[in-house]
């Protein structure tokens, strides 16, 4: 490690390593922090990425990392029934995140930048009342790295963005609490599509998935309010003690962790600083994907690095150009999804069950793309949602 | 009271580390640390844990 950098990034998840790739390409001397002993482990995701997703982090989809193609998406309400989301561009895949996260490492370090693993970045560094660094705990060792700009990508448990005076903090009401089985030898009705179950019974606020890796593996999962009482793993274990297809499979892996599901930030960036990925809370609010969100800021937050690099000029002025390029691009979205899932989370289960006939797949996407005027739509046409329009603020 | 972590129940996920208001955890080397100086024993945690591995316990 040597004591100074152009950009530390603090985390060797997607968001970190995408950025750093991007950014050493350009000729930027970057510095990647891992804090676990491996990157890609343990996984904390269902592991699923669209087509153009993937093409837009730089891969093909015949990379060794692809699990399963994915054709299609059905959603279960409460009742049972199965509406079936219209196919995207290309598909998508369910990826070993373990080998897909590797990639991207190589990818960053074969541009040019230095990894580490079992790093951890505890604090900032400051100087003249600014930020110039990063505090490392390494090989037992502290150690204090310089350099331009600091990148907190560590995560949704990351406190760099607070040390760095921006409010990221989260509350119960910005994530949800999330736990799943990788299971092996269950039988998938179509392993080609990626299942989901709603209901405020199996899942209070979230839903239950099915992501299948292989024609009886899949990454079967749960996200929920994290205030509700009982713990996410009770409501899986429950709902998989229904499904005799499932409860007979074996479990290979067990996952957790914290979902964000809202809180944007209106500024991700303070003076040599910008924060990414979950720490910024990027995250389709509605579904809890993160992998696409960071594919768009990754690109976002490198054009932006490179040219204040190039400029000579760190500051947060500069840096707010990601602020702007962000919003315009996925966060004025991302907002409208958080304000729907705010609505949503207010429908009984017996009403979905009632509407469910006069729902359309289309919808489904809408929503969750943050199309407000699809469920002002859907709320009229429904008399017993209708009051529910008083939560769309 | 004192927060404690049953390491019999925990997969390290560091939940309880991005749902804390006093930023009192941090999961460092696997395991989760808890900084009782900054604990409010606010018990949100313990609510949010996915695997129901934390509890707050008399001091003994």
């Amino acid at each position: 490690m040597d004591e100074e950098y152009d950009i530390i990034i603090v985390g060797g998840g997607p968001a970190g390593t995408l950025t750093a790739k991007m950014c050493a390409a350009k000729g930027l001397k970057v510095l990647v922090l891992e804090k676990k002993p491996e990157i890609g482990a343990p996984k904390r995701c269902a592991e699923g990425i669209g087509h153009l997703d993937l093409l837009r982090a730089g891969y093909t989809g015949k990379e060794r990392f692809i699990a399963q193609t994915i054709d299609g998406a059905i959603v279960y309400v409460p009742n049972g029934a199965p509406i079936e989301l219209p196919k995207q561009p290309g598909g998508g895949y369910i990826l070993e995140r373990k080998v897909f996260d590797k990639f991207l490492a190589y990818d960053a370090a074969k541009a040019g930048a230095k990894i580490y693993t079992k790093a951890e970045v505890f604090d900032l560094l400051w100087s003249g009342g600014k930020i110039a660094g990063a505090k490392v705990l390494y090989n037992g060792e502290q150690k204090d790295i310089y350099s331009k700009i600091i990148i907190a990508a560590d995560g949704v448990e990351s406190k760099i963005p607070r040390i760095a005076g921006l409010p990221s903090r989260n509350t119960p009401r910005t994530i949800e609490s999330g736990y799943q089985y990788e299971m092996a030898n269950i039988d998938i009705k179509d392993p080609h599509k990626i299942h989901t179950y709603l209901g405020n019974e199996i899942a209070p606020r979230g839903y239950i998935w099915i992501f299948p890796k292989g024609s009886h593996i899949a990454n079967v999962g749960i996200g929920i309010n994290g205030s509700d009482g009982k713990t996410a793993k009770y409501y899986l274990d429950k709902w998989i003690s229904s499904k005799p297809g499932i409860k007979k499979g074996s479990i290979i892996e067990e996952n957790s962790g914290g979902i964000p599901i809202g809180g944007f930030l209106e500024s991700m960036t303070t003076d040599n600083f910008l924060t990414i990925g979950d720490a910024a809370h990027q995250v389709n609010p509605i579904h809890g994907g993160g992998l696409a969100e960071t594919s768009f800021s990754a690109e976002i937050a490198a054009k932006v690095i490179i040219d204040a690099i190039k400029l000579k000029d760190t500051s947060n002025k500069t840096l707010d150009r990601y602020n702007k390029l962000w919003w315009e691009k996925r966060g004025n979205n991302l907002k409208k999804t958080e304000k729907i899932l705010h609505v949503l989370e207010k429908v009984k289960d017996s009403d979905i069950n009632l509407a469910q006939s006069s729902f359309h797949g289309q919808d489904i996407l809408d929503l969750t793309g943050g199309k407000t005027h699809k469920l002002i739509k859907i709320l009229i046409n429904n008399p017993k949602l209708a009051t529910l329009i008083k939560y769309l603020k | 009271m004192v927060l404690k972590v049953d390491k019999n129940k925990c997969l390290s996920c560091a939940g309880c580390v991005s749902i804390c208001p006093n930023d009192a955890l941090t999961l460092r080397n696997m395991i989760i640390e808890v900084d009782e100086n900054k604990c409010s024993e606010c018990a949100i945690c313990i609510h949010f844990c996915p695997v129901g591995a934390l509890r707050l316990t008399t001091n003994l």
